[in-house]
C-alpha cells in the first residue's frame, strides 16, 4: 500500500470503523435476533441471516446488532427473527425468508414501519415487566 | 461478506503460556474443518485484564465472556455456539453466587474498572494497523500535524494533568516543555519500556495489545519538541511485545505514518528499539539512556535532566510506556475530559497489576482516587481461601506497604507517599496473615542488591548489610539493636545514594517497620515467626494425643524423617527435618504442630 495522505486515512477510518462496529453491542440502537436452532437453519436461517447482513450493509446500517440465539420454541413459523429497536414496538416476525428479511431492514430498520403481514408476535413488555 | 460472528482470544503472554496458542489454532482449525471461517472471524487480541480466569474466549455481538478454554473446549465453541447459536454455558464466567452473567460489562471484575490506557486491549487484533485506526487510531497524531501547533499540544498535556506513569509521577507537560524550549540540532524521544518491578506486567501488555498507540503518542511527542528520532527501550525478555512493536513500526512506515513527511507533511519521524539484557536499574532513565548509547547502564547525576542533556548530550523526551498510552485520548477527548476523572492531585487512570493472595489476580484500570478496598474486596473478589487481608504491596522494590487502617485511603501520588508507599509502575501484591513481613522485605531486598549496579556505595553496600541484618532476624539470629540499625542505614541510603534504586531500596524495609514493628522484635526477641512463615524458627512435632497413626504424614515426608507404625503415634525427628510443611498439610486430625 502506497503512502497515506491526510484523505487516505481518514477515508480508511470511516470504512474500517463501520466494520468494527458490527463487533461491539455499544451505542447501538437495536437488536435482531435470529432463531438458529436445528428447526430454524432447516427452514432456511442460514440464507435469512446472510440477507440480513447483505441489506444491512448495503442500506449503510451501523447501529444495529445482528445476533443469533436457539430455537425459540415456536418451530412451526420458522424462521423466526425477533427484532427490538428502541421507540419501536418488540416484535417477533414468523416465516422469514430471503425477500421478508430484506424488507424487514428496509422497513422495519430503516424505515421505522412494521413489516405487519409477517409478525408472529408482539409480546407484551409492560406486563412481563410488571410481573418481575 | 461481513461476520456473524467474532471470537476474541486473548493472545496475551499470560494466556499465550495457558495454551492460548493452542486454543487458538484449534478454534481456527475447527473453524475451517466445519466452513464456519465465513461465518465468524477469529481475532487474536491483546490481554483481558483477568488473567486469573485465562485463557479468555469472548464472542461477539453475544458478549459471551467464556473463561479457562482450553484446546479440547474449541470444538464445542464452534458447534454449539457459532454453528447453532447456544452459548457453551459450562464454559460461561460465574460469579460468585452462582448467578451466571455473560455480558462481560456486568462482570464484577470490570463494572469499577474505567479502561484508558487499555482501551484496545482485548477489543483489537495488535497485528493489524487497520483495527487500530479503525478505533480512532492516528486520529490524534492528524489533529496534533494539522490542526495544533507544538505549543498547543504542550498546553493540553499540561492542563490535562497527565504525570508520569512509571511511577515518580513528573508531570509529563513540563517534560515536554523543557525539552522543546532546549534549541539544539538534534533531539530524541525515548519510551522506557523497561519494566522490572517484580509481578509488573501493564507495560507488557500495553505493548502487546495495542503497539500503535504508543508510537503514535512518541510520533506526536516527536512533532511537539521537534524530534524526529524515537527510541523503545524495552527488555529482550518480552519477545511477543518486541515481534507486536516490529510489525506495528513495519505497518506504520507502509502506510506513512512513520518515516519521511509523515501524511504529506514536512515532519519526519523513525522509531527503532533498543533491547536490553533485564538489568532492573536500566529503568531509571540515565542509566536507560547510557545503555542506548552501547555503554554499560550506570546511572548519573541530575541535573542535568535528560530533557536538557539526554542521548547523546542531545535533549531528549523519556516516558513510560503507560504514560504515553495515554497522550492520544487526551488530544482527541481533551484535557478537560481528562482532568474530571482522578482526584486533585492525580488525573486520569492507573493501571494495576493485582497479583498474590488474591482471588482475582489481573490487569486492571481503575481512575485515580479508587480505594484499596475497592480494589481488593470489589475488583479483586477478596482474599484467596477467605483468609484476612493483612497489607498490600505497592511500588514493588522501591515502595511499601498499605496496611489495612488504610483500605479506605482513596490512591493517588500523594496519599501513598503520605502513608510511606508509593504510586510506582502498578504492581500491587496482595499479603494475608500468613505472610511474613521480613520475608517479603527480605525478598524484595534481595532484588535490589542482585541488581544494584555497584556504582556508589550508599546503594552497594547498605543494601548488602540491610539484606545480612534482615537474613539474621529471619533465620532467629537478630540482635536487640538490629531495629534501629536498619532505620540508621536505610535513612543513610536515602540520603546518599546516587539514583532512585538505592534511594529507594530501603523503602520496604521503612514501611515495615512503620507497621509492623511488633513482627520484627517477635523475631528478634521471642525467636518467633508470628505468620510461620521462616522456616529456621519453625519447629514440626507430633501430638501423641491427636495422632491416630494414619501414616499420611509418613508418606508425604520427602525426607523421610516421621516414623511410627500403623495405627500407632508417629514421630518428627527434628534433627533431619527440613521444615517442608507437607505433614502439616497432610494431617487431616490436627495432629502436627507447628511452632
Amino acid at each position: 500500500m502506497a503512502k497515506l495522505t491526510l484523505d487516505d486515512l481518514r477515508n480508511l477510518r470511516d470504512e474500517k470503523k463501520r466494520q468494527m462496529t458490527q463487533r461491539s453491542a455499544e451505542g447501538k440502537r437495536g437488536e435482531v435476533t435470529i432463531g438458529m436452532g436445528t428447526c430454524g437453519i432447516a427452514a432456511g436461517a442460514k440464507i435469512v441471516f446472510d440477507a440480513f447482513l447483505d441489506e444491512m450493509e448495503k442500506a449503510g446500517i451501523t447501529d444495529v446488532t445482528i445476533k443469533q440465539t436457539g430455537c425459540m420454541g415456536l418451530c412451526f413459523s420458522e424462521p423466526t427473527v425477533e427484532v427490538s429497536c428502541n421507540d419501536m414496538p418488540h416484535v417477533v416476525y414468523g416465516n422469514v425468508d430471503e425477500k421478508t428479511a430484506r424488507r424487514i431492514v428496509r422497513e422495519h430498520l430503516e424505515g421505522g414501519a412494521l413489516v405487519s403481514d409477517h409478525i408472529f408476535d408482539k409480546p407484551s413488555t409492560d406486563i412481563i415487566k410488571g410481573a418481575e | 461478506m461481513a461476520y456473524k460472528n467474532y471470537i476474541l482470544v486473548c493472545a496475551g503472554t499470560a494466556c499465550e503460556s495457558n495454551k492460548g496458542k493452542a486454543l487458538y489454532e484449534a478454534l481456527d482449525k475447527e473453524l475451517k474443518a466445519t466452513g464456519a471461517d465465513a461465518e465468524a472471524q477469529l481475532v487474536k487480541t491483546g490481554c483481558f485484564g483477568f488473567c486469573e480466569q485465562g485463557p479468555i474466549v469472548k464472542i461477539l455481538p453475544d458478549e459471551s465472556f467464556y473463561v479457562k478454554v482450553g484446546p479440547n473446549d474449541a470444538q464445542e465453541i464452534v458447534a454449539e455456539h457459532i454453528v447453532k447459536g447456544r452459548t457453551v454455558e459450562r464454559l460461561l464466567y460465574k460469579e460468585e453466587k452462582e448467578k451466571t452473567d455473560p455480558r462481560s460489562q456486568d462482570i464484577s471484575f470490570y463494572r469499577k474498572q474505567l479502561r484508558i490506557v487499555l482501551r484496545n486491549c482485548a477489543v483489537i487484533n495488535p497485528e493489524i494497523i487497520d483495527e487500530y485506526i479503525a478505533r480512532d487510531g492516528y486520529a490524534a497524531l492528524e489533529k496534533a500535524l494539522f490542526d495544533m501547533t507544538p505549543d498547543q499540544v504542550v498546553s493540553e498535556i499540561l492542563e490535562s494533568g497527565l504525570r508520569g506513569r512509571g511511577g515518580a509521577g513528573f508531570p509529563t507537560g513540563r517534560k515536554w516543555q523543557f525539552t522543546k524550549n532546549v534549541e539544539a540540532d538534534q533531539k530524541y524521544v525515548v519510551c522506557n519500556a523497561d519494566e522490572g518491578d517484580p509481578g509488573a506486567y501493564m507495560d507488557r501488555s500495553v505493548l502487546e495489545g495495542d503497539p500503535h498507540s504508543i508510537l503514535e503518542a512518541m510520533t506526536i511527542a516527536g512533532y511537539t519538541v521537534g524530534a524526529n528520532r524515537g527510541f523503545i527501550y524495552i527488555r529482550a525478555e518480552y519477545p511477543l511485545a518486541i515481534r507486536r512493536l516490529n510489525n506495528a513500526i513495519a505497518q506504520a512506515k507502509e502506510y506513512g505514518l512513520l518515516g519521511d513527511h509523515i501524511l504529506g507533511t514536512d515532519f519526519s519521524f523513525d522509531i527503532e528499539l533498543r533491547l536490553g539484557a533485564g538489568a532492573f536499574v536500566c529503568g531509571e532513565e540515565t542509566a536507560l539512556l547510557a545503555s542506548i548509547e552501547g555503554k554499560r547502564g550506570m546511572p548519573v547525576p541530575r541535573p542535568p535532566f535528560p530533557a536538557v542533556k539526554g542521548l547523546w548530550g542531545k535533549p531528549t523526551v523519556i516516558n513510560n510506556v503507560e504514560t504515553y498510552a495515554n497522550v492520544p485520548v487526551i488530544l482527541l477527548k481533551g484535557s478537560k475530559w481528562f482532568n474530571s476523572i482522578g482526584t486533585e492531585t492525580s488525573k486520569g487512570t492507573k493501571v494495576f497489576a493485582l497479583t498474590g493472595k488474591i482471588n482475582n489476580s489481573g490487569l486492571i484500570e481503575v481512575p485515580m482516587g479508587t480505594t484499596l478496598r475497592e480494589i481488593i474486596y470489589d475488583i479483586g473478589g477478596g482474599i484467596a481461601s477467605g483468609k484476612k487481608f493483612k497489607a498490600a504491596q505497592t511500588g514493588g522494590p522501591s515502595g511499601g506497604c498499605i496496611t489495612s487502617e488504610f483500605l479506605d485511603t482513596p490512591i493517588d501520588y500523594e496519599t501513598l507517599q503520605s502513608i510511606g508507599s508509593m504510586m510506582g509502575s502498578g504492581g500491587m501484591i496482595v499479603m494475608d496473615e500468613d505472610d511474613c513481613m521480613v520475608d517479603v522485605t527480605k525478598f524484595y531486598l534481595e532484588f535490589t542488591v542482585d541488581e544494584s549496579c555497584g556504582k556508589c556505595a550508599p546503594c552497594r553496600v547498605g543494601g548488602r548489610t540491610c539484606y545480612n541484618i534482615l537474613d539474621r532476624i529471619s533465620k532467629g539470629k537478630g540482635r536487640p539493636d538490629d531495629i534501629q540499625k536498619l532505620k540508621d542505614i536505610g535513612h543513610a541510603m536515602r540520603k546518599a545514594s546516587l539514583c532512585g534504586l538505592g534511594q529507594t531500596s530501603p523503602n520496604p524495609v521503612t514501611s515495615t517497620l512503620r507497621y509492623f514493628e511488633e513482627e520484627y522484635r517477635a523475631h528478634i526477641e521471642d525467636k518467633k515467626c508470628p505468620a510461620g512463615k521462616c522456616k529456621d524458627m519453625l519447629t514440626f512435632s507430633i501430638d501423641p494425643e491427636k495422632c491416630v497413626g494414619c501414616t499420611a504424614c509418613a508418606r508425604r515426608c520427602p525426607v523421610p524423617c516421621i516414623s511410627g507404625e500403623v495405627k500407632k503415634t508417629h514421630v518428627i525427628d527434628a534433627s533431619k527435618c527440613i521444615k517442608c510443611g507437607q505433614c502439616y498439610d497432610a494431617c487431616k486430625f490436627d495432629a502436627v504442630i507447628k511452632a
